[in-house]
């Protein structure tokens, strides 16, 4: 162990973001563990995905600072004043985070394998040749062995997804973002994306943040779930204590509301 | 007689090679318009500062005719030190006019391209350049190939109005024939008959890029 493993990966210090005249998230703080997985679940426009966007840079925030570890994200320091971050700085520190969308966002001009090497070719500087064995290996572990010619529009949804996350994975991020990659995805096609999940999770030690509305897989995969209610965490806690035994009315009304529709 | 085939045959080579000065200045003309075309496009999606300027230039380009750009080129900007030979600024005022056409069409092309393509492409870490070489522009050209190729034969059929500073095209030969000789249906008629085939033929030449096009892409 060193010093750093003391830092959190991921630190949310006082950010807050604004829609116009709508604050959508306020003040949040948040420390997130290397190596933890995070499930942040509430109701929707509770602003749970925001957090993720405003980690991959997607937007904008309107205060506050992101660490990310152990170096600010949206931010440096100009002669002992913090400056927003210019797109090389962005650049350097959100490498170290990879994504993956509810909507896949897969290139469909490119095959599979081509999804998966595109990245590490043009960002990481990687010879052609290792970028496509690394990306079969890739696709091989998401179980896509197969399909690596195969074009998006020739997979299945979670096939897609499949393929997303190995292409995330290809640049070797060691914070990953889940944003509600099960919600586009037929319900007998959710089990195949979470156990490629499951499997990145144990196999490797990826911080994972995930927006989710599987509360079964959040209960069981999380190490920590975070409850969000209008731009804020409500209650924060082990998936035991959190379904078991929630301590907020608002944790409550909205796990008796999801639980009884599911 | 009206129609005198042995005069036809005689100023036929003429006319073919002044085709060829056609064909240049379509080609040239178009290159500029669909490179110059992009250039407006993307300047047109970046911050006001820059996209304001250019849609200026580009409203007030689209809002003249191009026979008056033509004689701005050639005739006024001498007097500001740059002269041009006829056929580079009858080129040019082509380009640069049809620029703005383009410029529409790839901003519609690039509207298309859903957000996702982006912000996946910031998730890579992908750089600005990359995104729109590699992932952009790979789908956002291909379904504009057919609004791109109408500008292509409306330019083309646009390069007479470069006989007006005298470029010997088809359009000035067949002029100059028809002066020498007093006989102008023959050289108009062949001009058009040239200009009809040739038309024809990139319409061929389009719709074959086209389906090249979709066999890549679409699937």
């Amino acid at each position: 162990m060193n010093s750093s493993d003391a830092t959190p990966m991921v630190r949310f210090e006082n950010v807050t973001k604004r829609y116009g005249s709508l604050t959508v998230i306020d003040g949040l703080d948040l420390s997130i563990g290397r190596g933890e997985k995070v499930a942040m679940i509430g109701p929707s426009g509770s602003g749970k995905t925001t957090v993720l966007r405003m980690l991959m840079t997607l937007e904008r925030i309107d205060g506050g600072v992101i660490w990310v570890d152990g170096e600010r994200l949206t931010h440096v320091e100009r002669n002992g004043r913090l400056v927003p971050a210019d797109t090389n700085h962005l650049r350097r520190v959100r490498g170290k985070i990879g994504m993956v969308f509810q909507h896949f966002n897969l290139f469909p001009h490119m095959t599979a394998l081509k999804n998966c090497m595109e990245a590490p070719v043009t960002v990481l500087g990687m010879k052609k040749r290792e970028a496509e064995e690394r990306a079969a290996e890739l696709l091989a572990m998401v179980g896509l062995a197969d399909k690596k010619d195969h074009f998006p529009s020739q997979l299945s949804g979670g096939q897609q997804q499949r393929v997303a996350i190995a292409r995330a994975c290809a640049m070797r991020p060691k914070v990953m973002l889940f944003d509600e990659v099960t919600s586009a995805l037929d319900p007998e096609l959710v089990g195949e994306v979470l156990n490629v999940i499951r499997k990145l999770g144990a196999e490797h030690d990826l911080t994972m943040l995930m927006v989710t509305h599987q509360m079964g897989f959040a209960k069981e995969f999380a190490d920590r779930i975070s409850f969000f209610h209008r731009g804020k965490i409500e209650e924060d806690g082990k998936p035991a204590d959190i379904f078991g035994n929630p301590k907020n009315e608002r944790t409550r009304q909205f796990l008796h509301a999801v639980l009884d529709a599911g | 007689m009206l129609w005198d085939w042995g005069y036809a045959l005689e100023i036929l080579p003429v006319l073919a090679k002044a085709a060829i000065v056609t064909i240049e200045a379509t080609f040239l003309g178009f290159l500029i318009a669909a490179s110059l075309g992009l250039v407006f496009a993307i300047m047109r999606m970046s911050g006001p500062l820059v996209a304001g300027p250019v849609t200026l230039l580009v409203e007030l380009v689209r809002s003249t005719p191009l026979l008056i750009q033509i004689f701005f080129l050639y005739f006024v900007l001498p007097k500001f030190g740059v002269t041009l030979d006829a056929f580079t600024a009858g080129v040019l005022a082509l380009g640069l006019h049809y620029a703005t056409y383009c410029s529409e069409v790839y901003r519609a092309g690039l509207e298309n391209i859903p957000r996702g393509q982006w912000e996946a492409s910031t998730a890579l870490n992908l750089s600005s350049f990359t995104t729109f070489k590699d992932i952009i522009l790979p789908q956002a050209i291909p379904p504009i190939v057919p609004a791109l190729g109408n500008y292509l034969v409306a330019l083309f059929k646009e390069t007479p109005l470069l006989s007006a500073i005298a470029v010997l095209e088809l359009m000035q030969t067949a002029k100059i024939l028809g002066s020498e000789t007093f006989r102008y249906v023959e050289p108009i008629t062949l001009v058009g008959v040239i200009f009809l085939i040739m038309s024809l033929v990139s319409a061929v030449g389009i719709r074959w890029v086209e389906r090249a096009l979709n066999r890549r892409t679409a699937r």
